[in-house]
């Protein structure tokens, strides 16, 4: 194989069909408001899409939201860099949705009799605590924002392929997925991201049938990507071989999948389907993006035995694509990963505006906001949330975003024992704030002390020595605290705060039929702070 | 409602736990297939695998 480096000239067939789809894309956000659209504004039409999506949606949204653009872009990136190791994302997007079938329909039932938008909002009902809700609300808007300016970076790269360099190309691309997101909310990602999966789908199938045929096939892409792993400095490795390497895999695997489906934007767009039995269809037949991903990882070994010498790791798959395809066709790649950037970036601040909203803005500033005001402040926050995205990414180095980013996945997961496990049990609402603070030190600490080189940390502890995902030591250290001083809280009989649901709500009688339940106003009124302005609320009328 | 027997299927959504966090089972090179080394291609199998064991849990226990 000979070396090759990819030059970043602009080609005019390239961008063409680059601009044409970004601008389809554009159209269909701005008209996006019009679909199935309520007559009241309220946070539940914009920043839920009315909880009104079906399967078919839904599938979309999720997908189109938890497979970014960076990850397309990451993925291969680390495959291209350290071998085996970076794989861990295939185990991880197929771990994820056993969990999200069990777990997520309960939240969504008790999401939708008490009104809850936010995973801060069902935390603040379950256990009543006015701090434990915030801590959770911080910690979902502290691991959204780098995940933001994250998306941000995927477009940079394509456009540096594209030899488009500058700020201003980016700026322009955000202030339109701003204005969209601001109109529409939730319904324009929704609407998206059918394009966006449709073209990844495109890109990817006929990436892994076209580029393997020039290369000589898979078996020769594996052996020409082995060979030249153990050449690197640090060598990588075509399977993982060391015990180190495995627990490192297993524990990355599990961490992750463990946080993907407690961040905000993935609740978000959970939220937004129109009954528990759709996110039940949908953990069936989402692993189908899993599948995806997989291949997309193995174009990391494609760039390798192509010989793409990219400028930064991040380049080898957009180098690969630019050196493989015709010129066309790399437009619809570059096209797709851009508008898959889109799609998590306008639900992401979504997600973050909900949080900012309700858990931060109703709590300490106005909590005697109307709907429609509700609605307001979190379209004008979602604005804030992207700018403030776009100027991290402009004045900062990419590498701050990428480190907070890996210490986003690391924190979200200490909101486990409120957020997941509250659905089931009910810890001391003291207990889990203390345990959420000691994950979030103890995951912090040792991402530092690890320079933020790596997010697995070498461990010797009573005579063990473990190399784990700093994930799992955080949170295993987070339910050590929980769970002793629960036990110690409660035989202290130090009063639990109320709990403003019950048994009942987190079942749906008529799940099976897939109708939406309409809540009553008895409901609203026992969830306390959730009442709703008789007749404002779309979502008392929202019932079949 | 029987409860307690429906839940039993749960059970199978434990498989893929098992089956992917040990990768002393599966970090080999052989059987290749298509090319692909071993570790590879198991790992991949367990996605239409997890997909079809939610869909029988999902008939199972929603469905009836």
């Amino acid at each position: 194989m000979s070396a090759v480096t990819v030059a970043h000239d602009t080609d005019g067939v390239t961008l063409a069909v680059f601009l044409v789809l970004f601008g389809a894309v554009t159209i269909i956000g701005f008209v996006a408001a019009r679909w199935q659209r309520a007559k009241a504004a309220s946070l539940d039409e914009w920043g839920l899409g009315g909880r009104r999506f079906g399967g078919v949606i839904t599938w979309f949204l999720l997908g189109g939201d938890l497979y970014t653009a960076y990850t397309f872009v990451a993925v291969p990136a680390l495959v291209f860099g350290v071998g085996a190791q970076g794989f861990f994302a295939l185990p991880y997007t197929i771990l994820v949705y056993p969990l999200v079938f069990v777990a997520l329909p309960r939240l969504w039932t008790v999401a939708h009799r008490k009104g809850y938008v936010t995973p801060a909002d069902f935390v603040r009902g379950r256990f009543g605590s006015r701090n434990l809700a915030t801590a959770i609300a911080l910690t979902g808007l502290l691991a959204t924002m780098p995940y933001i300016a994250l998306q941000l970076v995927g477009i940079q790269v394509v456009l540096g392929t594209m030899g488009i360099t500058g700020d201003w190309p980016l700026i322009l691309a955000f202030a339109i997925l701003a204005g969209y997101t601001y109109q529409s909310g939730l319904r324009a990602p929704a609407l998206i991201a059918v394009v966006k999966d449709v073209l990844i789908y495109v890109t990817i199938i006929v990436a892994v049938i076209y580029i393997p045929g020039k290369l000589g096939g898979f078996g020769h892409i594996f052996d020409t990507a082995g060979a030249a792993l153990t050449k690197k400095d640090p060598p990588g490795a075509l399977i993982p071989g060391t015990t180190d390497a495995q627990v490192a895999y297993a524990t990355l695997a599990l961490g992750s999948a463990m946080a993907l489906f407690l961040y905000p934007h993935a609740l978000t767009a959970s939220l937004s389907a129109s009954s528990a039995t759709t996110l039940r269809r949908n953990a069936a037949v989402l692993p189908a993006y899993s599948f995806l991903l997989g291949l997309i990882a193995l174009l990391g070994y494609m760039a390798i035995a192509a010989g793409i010498q990219p400028s930064g790791p991040n380049y080898a798959v957009p180098d690969l694509f630019a050196f493989m395809f015709p010129s066309w066709f790399t437009g619809v790649a570059f096209a797709a990963i851009a508008i898959g950037a889109l799609v998590p970036a306008a639900v992401m601040s979504i997600a973050a505006a909900n949080l900012f909203t309700r858990n931060l803005w109703a709590e300490y500033v106005n909590p005697n906001m109307t709907d429609e005001e509700e609605s307001k402040v979190a379209k004008i926050v979602s604005l804030g949330v992207k700018l403030g995205a776009l100027v991290f990414v402009i004045v900062l180095p990419t590498k701050y975003a990428i480190d907070l980013q890996l210490l986003g996945g690391v924190w979200i997961l200490q909101t486990a024992p409120a957020v997941a496990m509250g659905l089931y049990r009910r810890m001391h609402r003291h207990a889990l704030l203390a345990g959420w603070a000691t994950g979030m030190i103890v995951g912090t600490a040792m991402a530092i002390d690890q320079n933020f080189k790596s997010s697995v940390y070498p461990l010797d502890f009573l005579g063990l020595h473990i190399n784990a995902y700093e994930a799992i030591y955080a949170l295993a250290a987070n339910l050590v605290v929980s769970i002793v001083g629960t036990l110690v809280l409660n035989a202290m009989k130090v009063p639990n705060g109320p709990d403003s649901t019950a048994p009942e709500d987190y079942v749906a009688p008529v799940d099976a039929g897939g109708a939406p339940l309409p809540a009553t106003a008895d409901e609203d009124q026992r969830a306390g702070r959730f009442v709703r302005p008789a007749g404002s609320g779309a979502r008392t009328g929202s019932g079949p | 409602m029987s409860n307690s027997r429906a839940r039993g299927w749960y059970v199978l959504l434990i498989l893929p736990f098992l089956g992917l966090l040990y990768p002393p089972l599966y970090s080999r090179h052989d059987p290749e297939l298509f090319g692909f080394p071993f570790f590879y291609w198991y790992q991949l199998a367990w996605v239409p695998v997890t997909a079809a064991l939610t869909i029988v849990v999902y008939r199972k226990v929603v469905h009836r």
